[in-house]
């Protein structure tokens, strides 16, 4: 069952077109990759289905509603949550107090902070914290958190990987695969083509504001390397 | 790894660029014309003391000091970014300047608004020292507390009449010229004569280096800085600059009224808060929008004139739905829409060949 | 001269200026709004507890139970209605929004009432006095002022630390648009701020107005007390709002114990000095 799709979304930074008639569809308990490089239009993608970014109404559809000129706030009221790029935390927010903005004006659901906690028990240990206090790693941790505390059914993560050691990288992507095993729906951008590939099921490649390629990824995987590089950089 | 780069042929773009000619063009058809129907009508204004009678000679002094005023708070919030709600401490201090030097020291009063502008403009660096602290709105109220402050304190100099105020003794009226009508027609010249100094010097300004780098503070103080504008001078230069027209003109206003109070001279309502609903309602930034705002509000204050303030408040629901809906004022929506620029401080690029 | 009055009456005359600027304090620091017609808030304030007072026949302090709803509703409306559509570029559009709204509150109030100073009549409890350890003597009005001051401080350092209103007020401080990904309605937040901001100007212009007498003029100077107050303290510190309305308030005892005409020159005197020498006040929190 198809949870988000889009439609010949197209999206516009003042007078600059940044989306040209992107098709883009996710089932229910999937999880999709979309890379591609700086620039290529990730980015905006996300912002335009969680509402941050004007678009026609009928572009985007979730769970069978056009939403897509919904206000951000009522998109995630949804089910839609987003943990942005570069985290954006708040400041002068505490871990514990980050994590509870995100469910406080959102859907009620399973995620609570006990479960959150259990998730990443570090962020327990540090709940009273400063959020800036904390490592990029453990940052990271607090977005994803914040996110699911607004209990999505759909999750779109945005460069989770970026200014991350290799380690903690791959600690994260250990718990997204707890997320998704429990049934949330997971949209992962990456610039790190490998690191996305394999922890999807199917992949998306944009180039210049258009899908470039499309396909199985992770372990069913058919496309070659040389082709989704050709993809990748517009060759 | 990036995108590899388009081939460029260096010679091909020369050629390109050598085949295309521009001209850097500052004036404007319509400026060309505005020119011409200003000088006539500078020369028409000018002659009133021959066809008009008291009341309009009065009326058009008055719309002068007012332009004059709208003008350099104008240069100061539109384009210098420096939203001051204190204005009337330069008004007050230029007024109390000119009665102060007559008095004590027998200055001509001619003289002694040129002194007021000069003292206006010395007060403006120290004060200038403090408020630059202040960002934004928190600048727009410390001004003001600025003004508020010199009220009191020459409320306090007996010398000056203290709270009550002081009056030009007759020796020092007479000293213009002994005839009353022509009194009236040199305090009427000189109207004119500091309205078109004020405007000129804000229009050579605006031409000049500073102009754009007026403009480009405006438009972004930290990229202009960072490009190398030194945009605390650049401000300061404005506010000194500023309080020196204001001075003059304050020394001029309560020169022709003849009797000067604290609270006449440093009123915020009198000397800013109209002011700036001419600027704003005119279109802010541009030099033509303060004299689109003050024709409105006169326009508006003598037609409500017999409904106590509602002219005031009128002004106040106007100049929000401008701010809300047509931020570039009613001059702005007219310039749209006719492309006219009478004033041109703007540089225009022309093709000189025509395109291929 | 007799130092320790000075400094009771000045700290207790604080109480009122922090009062007066907690509103402007808490639209700054929420949406980076200050607000020009503050002060006229103030006046209107005053001038809806007048009407309450005379049509109801209520004791002033029970008009609070009309007046803190009625402008709580229109700071909703008016964040609503208006200033969120100047808020987010430039900083002209608010600050000549709020500029025209004060002239028009100023000259509405003209013309409905006059220009007449009017006053709130509080009844006995004006004239009571308390008199303190020391041997000083203070009216029962002041103290009360100031006690409602320390209360209304500690209720919003209370909703903004402990609330789930108030952590979405600071979220949306931090970052407006990351707080609507978290499903804050940026604008509802903000007319929430500014009704709860006119909660507090309510207080303060029904207090005011027990104390001594306003006219529709009235506005403008309890405006610059407030961002007196403000500045001193330090800009979005809650309790060095207190402190700045303090030091504000004994300036201007001090001013006025040589002469009345020196009450508030003493108090911008100190406003400038301390902007020279401490431009980001005492307790600085917000840079901006």
């Amino acid at each position: 069952m198809t949870l988000l799709s889009t439609h010949n979304l197209r999206a516009y930074y003042g007078d600059f077109q940044a989306l040209f008639d992107v098709d883009f569809a996710i089932d229910a308990g999937e999880t999709v990759a979309i890379i591609g490089a700086n620039g290529a239009g990730k980015t905006t993608f996300l912002r335009a289905v969680v509402g941050a970014l004007d678009c026609e109404q009928e572009m985007v559809q979730f769970d069978g509603l056009p939403i897509g000129r919904l206000a951000a706030h009522d998109v995630v009221r949804l089910g839609i949550a987003m943990v942005p790029e570069g985290r954006k935390l708040f400041p002068s927010l505490s871990v514990e107090e980050n994590l509870r903005i995100g469910g406080d004006y959102s859907r009620r659901g399973p995620w609570t902070l006990e479960r959150v906690y259990k998730l990443f028990p570090i962020l327990a240990e540090r709940r009273d914290t400063p959020s800036t206090a904390l490592s990029g790693g453990q940052q990271q941790m607090v977005a994803i958190g914040r996110a699911l505390m607004s209990n999505p059914r759909l999750l779109l993560c945005d460069e989770l990987s970026l200014g991350l050691a290799p380690v903690i990288i791959g600690e994260i992507y250990a718990r997204l695969a707890t997320i998704s095993a429990e049934g949330t729906t997971l949209v992962i951008v990456e610039q790190d083509t490998n690191r996305a590939l394999a922890a999807a099921d199917r992949f998306y490649c944009f180039q210049k504001g258009r899908v470039s390629l499309t396909g199985a990824a992770g372990g069913k995987q058919t496309i070659d390397r040389a082709t989704i590089t050709a993809a990748y950089f517009g060759l | 790894m990036s995108t590899p780069a388009q081939p460029l042929d260096p010679n091909a773009t020369h050629a390109a660029l050598a085949q295309d000619r521009f001209r850097v063009e500052r004036s404007t058809h319509s400026s060309r014309v505005f020119a011409l129907v200003l000088t006539l009508g500078m020369a028409v204004l000018a002659a009133a003391p021959w066809w008009g009678d008291p009341g309009t000679m009065q009326l058009i002094t008055e719309m002068a000091y007012y332009l004059a005023l709208a003008q350099l708070w104008n240069l100061l919030a539109g384009y210098a970014g420096l939203v001051s709600v204190g204005q009337q401490a330069f008004v007050g201090l230029g007024g109390y300047t000119l009665f102060a030097v007559t008095d004590w020291y027998g200055v001509h009063p001619l003289g002694g608004i040129v002194l007021a502008g000069l003292a206006a403009g010395i007060a403006s660096v120290p004060i200038a020292m403090v408020v630059f602290r202040l960002r934004g709105a928190y600048f727009a109220v410390g001004t003001w507390v600025v003004a508020e402050s010199l009220l009191l304190v020459f409320a306090q100099i007996t010398r000056l009449g203290g709270g009550s105020g002081t009056s030009l003794t007759p020796q020092i009226v007479q000293s213009i010229a002994a005839d009353r009508g022509v009194r009236e027609m040199i305090v009427y010249w000189v109207a004119l004569a500091l309205v078109i100094l004020v405007t000129g010097a804000v229009y050579i300004l605006l031409r000049s280096r500073h102009g754009l780098a007026l403009t480009a503070i405006r438009d972004s103080e930290l990229a202009s800085h960072s490009l190398g504008v030194d945009t605390y001078r650049t401000k300061l230069l404005v506010f000194v600059v500023t309080a020196v027209g204001t001075g003059l003109i304050g020394a001029f206003i309560f020169l022709q009224k003849l009797r000067i109070s604290p609270e006449a001279a440093f009123s915020v309502n009198d000397w800013t808060v109209v002011v700036i609903f001419m600027v704003v309602i005119g279109g802010i930034g541009t030099l033509e929008g303060p004299i689109v705002g003050m024709l409105v509000y006169f326009a508006l204050r003598e037609l409500l004139a017999d409904y106590g303030t509602w002219y005031l408040i009128l002004l106040g629901v106007v100049a929000v739905l401008v701010m809300l809906k047509a931020r570039e004022g009613l001059w702005g929506l007219i310039a749209r829409r006719f492309n006219l620029q009478l004033f041109p401080v703007r540089r225009n690029l022309t093709r000189i060949n025509p395109p291929r | 001269m007799n130092w320790y009055s000075i400094l009771v009456q000045g700290t207790l005359l604080g109480g009122l200026y922090a009062l007066f600027a907690i509103g402007l304090s808490l639209t700054f620091g929420i949406m980076r709004l200050v607000n020009i017609a503050h002060g006229d808030l103030i006046t209107l304030s005053a001038f809806v507890a007048l009407m309450a007072v005379d049509m109801l026949e209520l004791h002033p302090l029970v008009s609070l139970a009309i007046v803190i709803p009625v402008m709580f509703g229109l700071g909703y409306l008016l964040q609503r209605g208006v200033l969120n559509f100047t808020l987010g570029g430039s900083i002209l559009p608010p600050l000549l929004v709020t500029f025209g709204l004060s002239v028009i509150i100023q000259n509405v109030l003209l013309e409905g009432f006059g220009a007449d100073m009017r006053r709130l009549n509080a009844g006995p409890i004006e004239i009571e006095s308390v008199t303190l350890p020391g041997g000083v003597t203070v009216g029962l009005m002041p103290i009360i002022v100031f006690a409602i001051a320390l209360v209304s401080l500690g209720g919003l350092q209370y909703l903004l630390y402990r609330t789930r209103l108030g952590r979405a007020f600071r979220a949306a401080s931090d970052d407006p648009a990351s707080a609507e990904l978290m499903g804050i309605n940026k604008n509802h937040l903000y007319a929430l701020a500014m009704g709860l901001a006119l909660i507090f100007t309510a207080l303060a212009g029904v207090l005011f107005a027990m104390r001594t007498s306003v006219d529709p003029a009235s506005g403008p100077i309890r405006l610059i007390f407030a961002f007196e107050a403000i500045i001193i303290g330090g800009l979005g510190s809650l309790w060095g709002t207190l402190i700045g309305g303090i030091v504000l308030g004994i300036a201007q005892s001090i001013g006025a114990a040589f002469s009345v005409q020196w009450q508030i020159l003493a108090g911008h005197v100190a406003f400038l000095v301390i902007l020279l020498v401490k431009p980001d006040g005492l307790f600085p929190r917000i840079k901006d």
